[in-house]
């Protein structure tokens, strides 16, 4: 009833192609905007800025840059933290080593540099597929960490390799309130989102998905596959490098190599594996999921356990929080292997008919 | 000289070690054609599990074959829960649902143990063997060596199992094709199950081994991480190439780690230690753009 396009002709090509065919779509994507741009800065409190709307926008970005390699292109990444370090630690030397540079341009030049990077490291996906592939990017995150900490150069010459960004500051503007780096965080990842979500229809897009669904067939037709996997390598890296910058610059301030472990990169995947591989949405509801789901555990399971009088400490809540973590990516790739956007998807399905499903 | 070949043998010892761990991989990737990322997990699991029952009072023996029930149980229900219900998923899903099950295993193995780092006394003493130490003057710990000559038999066993049991034949069967094995009436379900089990057995005995000689603790599961290159060195399928890619990672990486960084220190000085996390991926990687399928791997062959 509420979700229904019929009526809704479209008189003219640019009416057919735009980004969100269906009114209520459009109309709901405006208000979201609405509200975290103009309702959310007035309301939310510093608690809420720092520990989950700036995480959670800067990981969707992340989520999203990996999202295009998976599951776009279909090549496993296992080192997408790594790519997210070498952002950080490019736009921290632009910005520290260069007198004057826009704080903007650093974060496009650290996605270039991790763009870089990650062509590189995705030359060996030319030759080897699947698990050999996942396999080869751990080799880009165990070597770009332990470079960054071997490195002092890398690090304008700080000890252990952990550095801390001067303040983030825009034609005179400083970025100093948890509000202010919100709405810079949420404008850089809402125009990279909007970018991905054309960037995936495109011809790129698609040319990624036959790809993605068999390379030799993908060839057979006339895709490069050389050209068209390196620039998933190389579109999914310079996605992770900026969401690696405003981790460092807008999230955390001060960052160390080994922040950027592997953990952080399975944290990255579980959340395009919850939220919806293939799936621009699905970046960002896994994102928030795997954002919210330990701060709920930590609320809940005390509780639960005060109620069963049970012994509990923070050791047994973070273990319970590996199992549930374990058991929800089985959980979700056995029953839904699209994730919440599938789930979405079923929603609107459903809405449309609603409520005279005959 | 006498300082190359003490690093080089002490290489091949840990790298039979990896080959332990590495082992388990192939095992369950040739049986079902799961990658399965839990295998480190599962090693964490089966040491921590033999200290818990011997804690408990119980003798090495009995430990071990209780801890050997509780991995068999762990493999049942590995393949009732998650693999069966996952049948005809694209290989790369599995994958993933493996790394979710390691983590799951990473969280239930110290609530059920506990999280502490505990020793393991299994009656091997490290100590430098008397009569390499005198005649050659070479240090090679006779631990090292006592692993090594199990890993080694367990390696034949294996093989001797897989190749001469009506079982063996039955895996070796689903191995080759799961379509043709199952038409003939060979039971695919229990075959996986038989599968998970043996990779838990394998896992005891590597947890059994590592854990002994480091404690046995989290970084247990670390041992998935060192077995990965090692893997995909000799390719996913092929026992033989985890017990020659073990060797191989295993020399190179503690050759590389002595005798690399003082190089890499005069051309750029600063201290380059610890690049054995990385190195052993590098050569496999660079290895991989020589030859794709591994060492001994079966050549794939792409189908439109």
């Amino acid at each position: 009833m509420f979700y229904r396009e019929t009526g809704q002709f479209k008189n003219s090509y640019a009416a057919d192609q735009q980004v969100f065919p269906i009114r209520q779509d459009r109309v709901g994507i405006a208000i979201l905007l609405a509200v975290a741009f103009l309702v959310v800065p007035l309301v939310a409190g510093n608690y809420w800025f720092n520990a989950i709307f700036i995480p959670f926008l800067i990981f969707a970005l992340a989520a999203l840059g990996l999202n295009i390699l998976t599951g776009y292109a279909g090549q496993l990444s296992l080192g997408s933290a790594a790519f997210m370090a070498v952002g950080a630690y490019a736009a921290y030397n632009f910005q520290v080593r260069v007198e004057g540079m826009p704080i903007l341009m650093s974060f496009i030049l650290g996605g270039l540099t991790a763009a870089g990077v990650g062509i590189l490291f995705g030359l060996p996906s030319l030759r080897i597929k699947g698990f050999y592939l996942a396999v080869a990017t751990l080799a880009a995150q165990f070597f770009i960490v332990w470079c960054l900490t071997k490195f002092p150069y890398l690090s304008n010459n700080s000890s252990s390799g952990v550095i801390s960004v001067p303040g983030v500051e825009m034609l005179g503007f400083k970025f100093d309130t948890p509000q202010s780096r919100y709405l810079l965080v949420l404008s850089i990842v809402t125009s990279m989102a909007l970018l991905a979500k054309n960037m995936v229809r495109s011809t790129t897009g698609r040319s990624w998905m036959a790809v993605r669904d068999m390379d030799v067939a993908a060839e057979v037709i006339g895709i490069r596959l050389m050209r068209t996997k390196l620039l998933a390598f190389a579109v999914s890296s310079f996605y992770c490098g900026v969401a690696g910058a405003l981790y460092a610059f807008c999230y955390l301030g001060s960052v160390e190599p080994d922040g950027f472990s592997l953990d952080l990169s399975f944290k990255i995947l579980f959340m395009i594996i919850v939220g919806g591989v293939g799936s621009i949405l699905g970046s960002f509801l896994g994102a928030a999921f795997i954002l919210l789901l330990p701060i709920f555990l930590d609320i809940t399971l005390p509780a639960i356990a005060g109620l069963l009088s049970l012994p509990f400490d923070s050791a047994t809540v973070s273990h319970i929080q590996l199992m549930v973590f374990g058991a929800l990516i089985m959980f979700f790739l056995i029953v839904e292997p699209h994730g919440l956007a599938r789930l979405w998807q079923i929603g609107k399905e459903k809405l449309r008919l609603w409520p005279f499903p005959h | 000289m006498q300082f190359f070949l003490e690093v080089l043998i002490g290489g091949l010892l840990s790298g039979v070690m990896y080959s332990l761990v590495a082992l388990g991989f192939v095992l369950i990737f040739k049986a079902s054609g799961v990658f399965n990322f839990a295998q480190g997990a599962m090693v964490y699991f089966a040491a921590l599990s033999l200290v818990g029952v011997m804690g408990k009072g119980a003798p090495l023996w009995l430990a071990f074959i209780l801890a050997f029930g509780i991995m068999t149980i762990l493999g049942i229900a590995t393949e009732k829960f998650v693999l069966r219900k996952m049948v005809n998923q694209a290989p790369i899903s599995l994958f993933m649902a493996t790394i979710g099950l390691a983590f799951f295993i990473e969280g239930l193995a110290p609530l059920l143990w506990g999280n502490d780092v505990r020793a393991l006394e299994i009656g091997l003493v490290d100590e430098p063997i008397p009569y390499l130490l005198d005649s050659f003057n070479i240090v090679v710990s006779s631990f090292d060596l006592t692993a090594a000559g199990l890993a080694l038999a367990l390696v034949a066993g294996l093989a001797l199992f897989f190749q001469f049991t009506r079982v063996g034949r039955a895996l070796r069967a689903v191995a080759d094709d799961h379509q043709a094995a199952l038409s003939i009436g060979i039971p695919l379900q229990h075959i996986w199950a038989l599968v998970w089990a043996v990779a838990g057995f394998v896992a005891l005995v590597a947890g059994m081994l590592w854990g002994s000689r480091n404690g046995v603790q989290f970084a247990l599961t670390f041992t998935a991480l060192k077995a990965l290159p090692v893997l995909i060195l000799g390719g996913f399928t092929s026992v033989p190439g985890a017990i020659v890619g073990g060797l191989i990672i295993g020399a190179s990486e503690k050759l590389a780690e002595i005798y690399i960084p003082p190089v890499m220190q005069s051309m750029f000085g600063g201290n380059f230690g610890g690049i054995e996390g990385w190195f052993p991926y590098v050569m496999a990687l660079l290895f991989l753009l020589v030859r794709p399928e591994g060492l001994f791997g079966e050549k794939h062959i792409d189908r439109v």
